[in-house]
């Protein structure tokens, strides 16, 4: 379980993330929502060591994580950001293989092979394994950094928007396959969303933030309702139920 | 597309005619005495560029940046200064000009400590990005090229012209001694790189994926540039400024392998700076008999070649 204790975080004189204090419940996909500017990336990264926080502490099975060995977290804990430039040309199967470093260090064997051609088989880019990752659209390049992560075979998969820039089908794809990860595989997911739809339709548990402060954290049914929803965006948004799924419908609201 | 390895065989087959017509060719005045020098010589050009090569593309990879080298975060130009100061305050008849070795110490450390308080100021992770540093390193250098230049300008006409000799690259005059003390400091350097080969394939993804995979990123930018600095400082101590080199060298090997896998780039470049190095200086000898110097070649093959780049690069952009 991953908890998070009194933690904030500045850049210069703004205060990104105050005093948040949260447990991620596992085997669950937690999502995590709010405005622009909220502090969901910023958390995000902090839980996953990318940033180093400003006061407070992120612990991993009652361990800080900032103590742990570098690739002892790798194999327990996967984290991909948005952004994902870079000057090399890769295959997608040589990016995938590369969620094995952790283990493999560079020089795969005959089980890290099996993890790749698994996670590749996972995300449906077995025909397009071969292929570089500069030939792909946005929606199998995602795919395929997503199928590195999984290849990484770690407990916890922290994902920052992956569902930017992505067309409806692709991103109910992608929602789909996290829901996966944790139904059939056990993982636990965290997601920062911008989609509230996406966040009711397939998360557990929502933590909301707001100017870096968290408003709410519960399961997925506490939050998504009007009254909770007004707190964390200031705007009405009317939920209405259609097969069983709670959808904010806020594309005409006037306050 | 031919096999990464069949190209490797094909370029070492290519050093390797160039370093026997290096050392073969036309043999005069003895052979005792000049085959032992031209193996010297030779030693020389193959060590100062892998070295060149490994820190190029080592420093190119945690940059992110291919059309940058360590000569821009100012080493060279600290190297110039170094050498320009002695001269300036001390004269050529000092016992840091006469004395090959302190010579050598003095200009090593100077350039190592340069980067270090270069990294010390500017280099803490999270707050300033890579290229400020670098654009930092650029200033840095042009100031110190200035001053030095300023130096040069008013010291003595005859001064001036010995320490020209030392601001060229030159591998006709390399002292056995420090040949063997660079060597090993090189040596050393190289067996720490190979290590961490693996780990400049994963960094070639970019902080947050190489930190995601474990690899302890801000550490690791920091000692492969220190490594990378003190690779040039060596090898610039040794022959004097040739940095040109390694852009040509890493860019080539970039395009000809098209590969992400370090050992292959870092093992395919240092094999086309030994054909650069020894092929040049082969053709220096024997086809312009000396009416011009391999660091004058290199420098006008590196320029047009940057100004190529250059240009692809804004096209791609645009």
């Amino acid at each position: 379980m991953i908890e998070i204790k009194r933690l904030s975080k500045s850049f210069g004189k703004k205060t990104v993330v105050e005093d948040v204090t949260l447990k991620i419940h596992s085997k669950a996909i937690t999502s995590f929502i709010g405005p622009n500017g909220a502090g969901k990336s910023t958390l995000l990264s902090m839980v996953s060591r990318l940033l180093d926080a400003d006061t407070g502490e992120v612990l991993l099975d009652q361990s800080n994580v900032k103590k742990m060995k570098s690739d002892a977290f790798a194999k327990r804990v996967a984290i991909l950001k948005q952004a994902n430039h870079f000057n090399i040309r890769l295959t997608v199967r040589e990016l995938v293989a590369f969620g094995r470093y952790p283990y493999s260090k560079g020089r795969l064997n005959a089980e890290d092979h099996k993890f790749v051609d698994q996670a590749l088989d996972y995300m449906n880019l077995t025909d397009m394994q071969d292929m570089f990752l500069d030939e792909l659209s946005g929606g199998q390049k995602q795919r395929a950094f997503i199928s590195m992560v999984i290849a990484q075979d770690t407990e916890y998969i922290l994902l920052d928007e992956p569902l930017n820039n992505l067309d409806m089908k692709h991103s109910v794809q992608i929602m789909k396959i996290l829901r996966k990860l944790v139904d059939e595989l056990g993982k636990t997911v965290v997601i920062v969303l911008h989609d509230i739809n996406f966040a009711s339709v397939y998360s557990d548990r929502i933590v909301a933030l707001k100017n870096g402060r968290l408003v709410k954290d519960g399961p997925t049914e506490e939050i998504i309702n009007s009254e909770s929803l007004r707190e964390v965006y200031d705007m009405h948004i009317p939920v209405q139920v259609q097969d069983g799924c709670r959808i904010c419908v806020y594309f005409n609201s006037h306050n | 597309m031919r096999k990464n390895s069949t190209k490797l065989i094909i370029l070492a087959v290519i050093a390797i005619i160039c370093m026997l017509l290096f050392a073969f060719y036309n043999i005069q005045g003895g052979f005792s005495y000049a085959f032992p020098k031209r193996l010297e010589r030779m030693f020389a050009m193959v060590i100062t560029g892998t070295a060149i090569a490994f820190a190029s593309i080592a420093f190119q990879t945690v940059t992110n940046n291919r059309l940058l080298t360590p000569s821009v975060m100012g080493i060279d130009s600290m190297y110039e200064i170094v050498q320009t100061i002695i001269y300036f305050a001390l004269g050529s008849t000092s016992i840091f000009v006469v004395s090959r070795y302190l010579n050598f110490g003095v200009s090593i450390i100077a350039m190592v400590l340069f980067a270090l308080i270069l990294y010390r100021f500017l280099f803490r992770a999270d707050k300033y990005p890579i290229f400020l540093l670098l654009l930092a390193g650029m200033v840095l250098g042009t100031l110190l090229g200035s001053l030095g230049t300023f130096m040069q300008v008013i010291i003595d006409p005859v001064e001036y012209e010995s320490l020209q000799a030392r601001l060229f690259a030159s591998f006709m005059n390399v002292k056995t001694e420090l040949l063997f003390l660079s060597a090993g400091i090189l040596v050393l350097a190289f067996l720490y790189g190979s290590r961490i080969l693996h780990k400049l394939d994963v960094m070639a993804l970019g902080r947050d994926n190489a930190m995601n995979l474990g690899v302890d990123y801000d550490k690791m930018v920091l000692r492969i540039l220190i490594l990378s600095s003190i690779l040039i400082a060596v090898s610039t101590a040794l022959v004097g400024p040739i940095t040109f080199l390694g852009l040509i060298v890493s860019n080539l090997a970039y395009q000809y392998f098209a590969t992400y896998k370090h050992s292959v780039l870092i093992i395919g470049a240092s094999l086309i700076s030994i054909i650069a190095l020894v092929g040049g200086q082969f053709l220096v000898l024997h086809v312009f008999n000396l009416t011009t110097t391999i660091s004058v070649i290199i420098n006008f093959i590196g320029g047009l070649y940057f100004i190529y780049l250059l240009l692809k690069e804004s096209r791609k952009a645009a």
